[in-house]
């Protein structure tokens, strides 16, 4: 471990918020498998270093947009799980009150926007929310999440170059895991990486090992620190893999054989387990604390889900404007 | 002059609000291209940078997809972004982030976090051809969490979008580009102003607000109901004093928002013509005409006597040749025959 490390107790932090995501999306996975849930999930296993590296910067006002593969982006900056798994099972007690599920966990009390769900969509959004708290006079800054299937589209172009011009305080993090769908991102970009983009809109980019989670954590602290002293936006790619499919159970054959298994051997979490044990005898205990309290956390929220009552049938009706709610037309 | 007071373009009320609105709360904020010192394509920004400065009045990158969904985000922060797209045409350009996002974010956070955000879109024909001419208000109807208004007086422009930076829910303002008026600068355009006394309506200097979901009734009438929205309003009223010369007494109901949608005024007035006619610019396929047309038939049946007649464009985008133009678009003589229509049926009475 190299001598800019953070203290021991910001990496135990940071291995928890790694652990309790892996914990949440194994149970989700398995929960899927049962078929005990509704609607479609989309697993981040494998990238957890890039939320939890990211989101432990954030403060609670900081803003957080987060991408439909987003549980550990919404847990790494202190959602519930409960409330996530309330909601991926769609119950009332869900964060979004069983309405819309995996794709949108948000809470605005911790300033996290319902995940985004529409490619690209999430960069404006990210701008536009950094725009308020330069209006405001405030030092608040915006993080939003995507993958590489995101770099091609519209939005992408049209919010960093808004982002670049009016040098708002956002960080834009690609999770590279090298796949839109299931379509290789190499077919995709005549370039060779997403980072060497920014510069074309007059944009700090940069490249990092999205599986080690203190060269993550290391990066966005200097982005969002940069953000904060009102210098602008910066590009984040970090390299990574999803260990599952895309969605639900889809397995992911469209990846070449080994691929798999040379990646499962960079696999963040493990990774980062034996840097810490390494660090000492005492390690290895608080590492175990963690892991059983992140299990018996996750254990309490499916719980705590199966036990919470559906929504009300005619609840949407009441979630859709300010004032007469649904009545406004289906009076 | 129709009535004695202050007098202002349509243009003119527009800016009026959304000035008066910028004094009053500093969140809001107007986002746009060519907004600033250009002061809008139709003139309708003219000098709020001035007063404002570019924080406030700020021009964007021709990038309509990307700062939609800036102002969403904006919104959510705290602010009120009213939001110019130069011609209503361009909307398509912008749908995910008023569809997907300004419409179901408070949705998706179980009622809680809403986007106060104002589209101004200026809309309908103007004779620029098929893609700078088109009425798009319907589209936005079927979404639900978009309200839409579409004043059509410089009394309603106003009070209506002073509304629409209030509320608490993203609103689309559609506006008719026939209506913003002589006066606006840089506006060489076929204006309707001074032919149409019925778009002189005074406007009171202070603040004031008209509250969604009430519409107006233009003119008072007991024989055939036509309900208009925008410039049909106005043509509709020029049909209506003439037939008031052969003595058939229209009256003429202008929803002023379409969503929320005020049936009650549309159902007394059917109650008590048994006739209606609706007109809106924009093809008649899935229309606005459809929507009120289909709510009539359905909640008002019995008040009818007389099938529902629509009035709308034909099914073609809008062509640039003045004649094919007027050929497509809904005219004063096709309200005519449409109320002609309608008072020649009626049902038989009813045998006991």
């Amino acid at each position: 471990m190299s001598a800019a490390s953070p203290p021991l107790e910001v990496m135990l932090d940071l291995y928890a918020r790694l652990v309790r995501t892996r914990c949440f999306e194994e149970t989700v996975y398995n929960l899927f498998l049962t078929e005990e849930m509704q609607g479609t999930v989309h697993l981040s296993t494998g990238q957890e270093a890039v939320s939890a590296g990211v989101c432990a910067h954030l403060r609670p006002d900081d803003f957080l947009v987060p991408s439909f593969r987003g549980h550990g982006e919404f847990l790494a900056k202190g959602g519930s799980p409960r409330a996530a798994m309330a909601e991926v099972f769609a119950r009332d007690t869900g964060c979004a009150r069983g309405m819309s599920g995996s794709m949108h966990l948000g809470d605005p009390s911790l300033n996290i926007v319902p995940g985004v769900a529409i490619i690209g969509e999430g960069l404006a959004i990210a701008a536009g929310l950094a725009l308020s708290a330069v209006m405001q006079g405030s030092d608040r800054v915006a993080a939003v999440f995507f993958g590489d299937g995101t770099v091609n589209c519209g939005y992408f172009h049209e919010a960093l170059n808004l982002a670049a011009i009016w040098r708002l305080p956002v960080v834009f993090v690609c999770a590279n895991n090298l796949y839109a769908f299931s379509t290789p991102i190499s077919q995709m970009m005549a370039v060779g990486t997403v980072a060497e983009r920014a510069a074309c809109y007059g944009m700090e980019g940069l490249r990092l090992d999205g599986n080690d989670i203190l060269a993550v954590y290391a990066a966005a602290g200097d982005a969002i620190e940069k953000a904060r002293r009102g210098g602008g936006p910066t590009l984040l790619e970090c390299m990574t893999y999803r260990l599952r499919g895309h969605s639900r159970t889809e397995p992911g054959r469209y990846r070449p054989e080994g691929e798999l298994d040379a990646w499962l051997a960079r696999d963040p979490l493990p990774r980062f387990r034996s840097q810490l044990t390494a660090l000492g005898s005492g390690v290895e205990s608080q590492v175990q604390t963690i892991e059983a309290e992140v299990e018996a956390q996750i254990a309490d929220a499916v719980q705590f889900a199966r036990a919470s009552p559906d929504p009300e049938p005619d609840l949407p009706l009441r979630l859709v404007f300010s004032d007469t709610g649904g009545d406004i037309r289906n009076g | 002059m129709a009535e004695q007071g202050r007098f202002l373009t349509y243009a003119e009320a527009l800016r009026e609000a959304m000035a008066q609105e910028m004094r009053r709360d500093p969140r809001v904020f107007l986002l746009g291209e060519d907004i600033g010192a250009f002061g809008g394509p139709f003139g309708v920004t003219a000098g709020l940078l001035e007063e404002f400065g570019p924080e406030r009045v700020r021009d964007t990158p021709i990038a309509e997809a990307g700062f939609f969904g800036l102002a969403v985000g904006a919104a959510m922060g705290g602010m009120r972004p009213v939001v110019e797209v130069q011609y209503s045409d361009f909307l398509p350009s912008a749908m995910d982030a008023i569809v997907n996002a300004a419409a179901k974010m408070r949705f998706m956070s179980a009622g809680v976090w809403g986007v106060p955000m104002v589209i101004r879109a200026p809309t309908g024909a103007s004779n620029r051809g098929p893609t700078h001419s088109q009425s798009l208000e319907p589209w936005f109807m079927n979404v639900p969490g978009l309200k839409v208004v579409c004043p059509s007086t410089p009394y309603d422009a106003k009070g209506l979008l002073t509304q629409a930076i209030q509320d608490e829910d993203p609103v689309l303002c559609f506006e008719h580009r026939m209506l913003y008026g002589s006066r606006s600068p840089g506006g060489s355009m076929k204006s309707a102003w001074g032919e149409m006394e019925s778009l002189q309506t005074p406007v009171p200097e202070e603040p004031y607000t008209v509250p969604f979901g009430q519409a107006a009734v233009r003119r008072q009438g007991s024989d055939v109901t036509v309900v208009a929205t925008l410039l049909m309003v106005h043509k509709s009223l020029r049909v209506a004093k003439e037939l008031a010369l052969q003595g058939v007494e229209v009256e003429v109901i202008d929803p002023r928002t379409l969503v929320p949608l005020d049936k009650g005024t549309i159902l007394e007035s059917v109650a008590k013509t048994g006739r209606l006619v609706v007109a809106a610019e924009g093809p008649k396929t899935s229309g606005l005409t459809a929507e009120i047309a289909a709510f009539v038939a359905e909640e008002g049946f019995d008040l009818l006597q007389a099938p529902i007649q629509r009035i709308a464009s034909l099914d073609s985008p809008v062509p640039l040749a003045t004649i094919a133009e007027r050929f497509v678009l809904p005219g004063e003589a096709d309200v005519r025959m449409a109320i002609e229509a309608v008072l020649r049926r009626s049902r038989p009475d009813p045998i006991d």
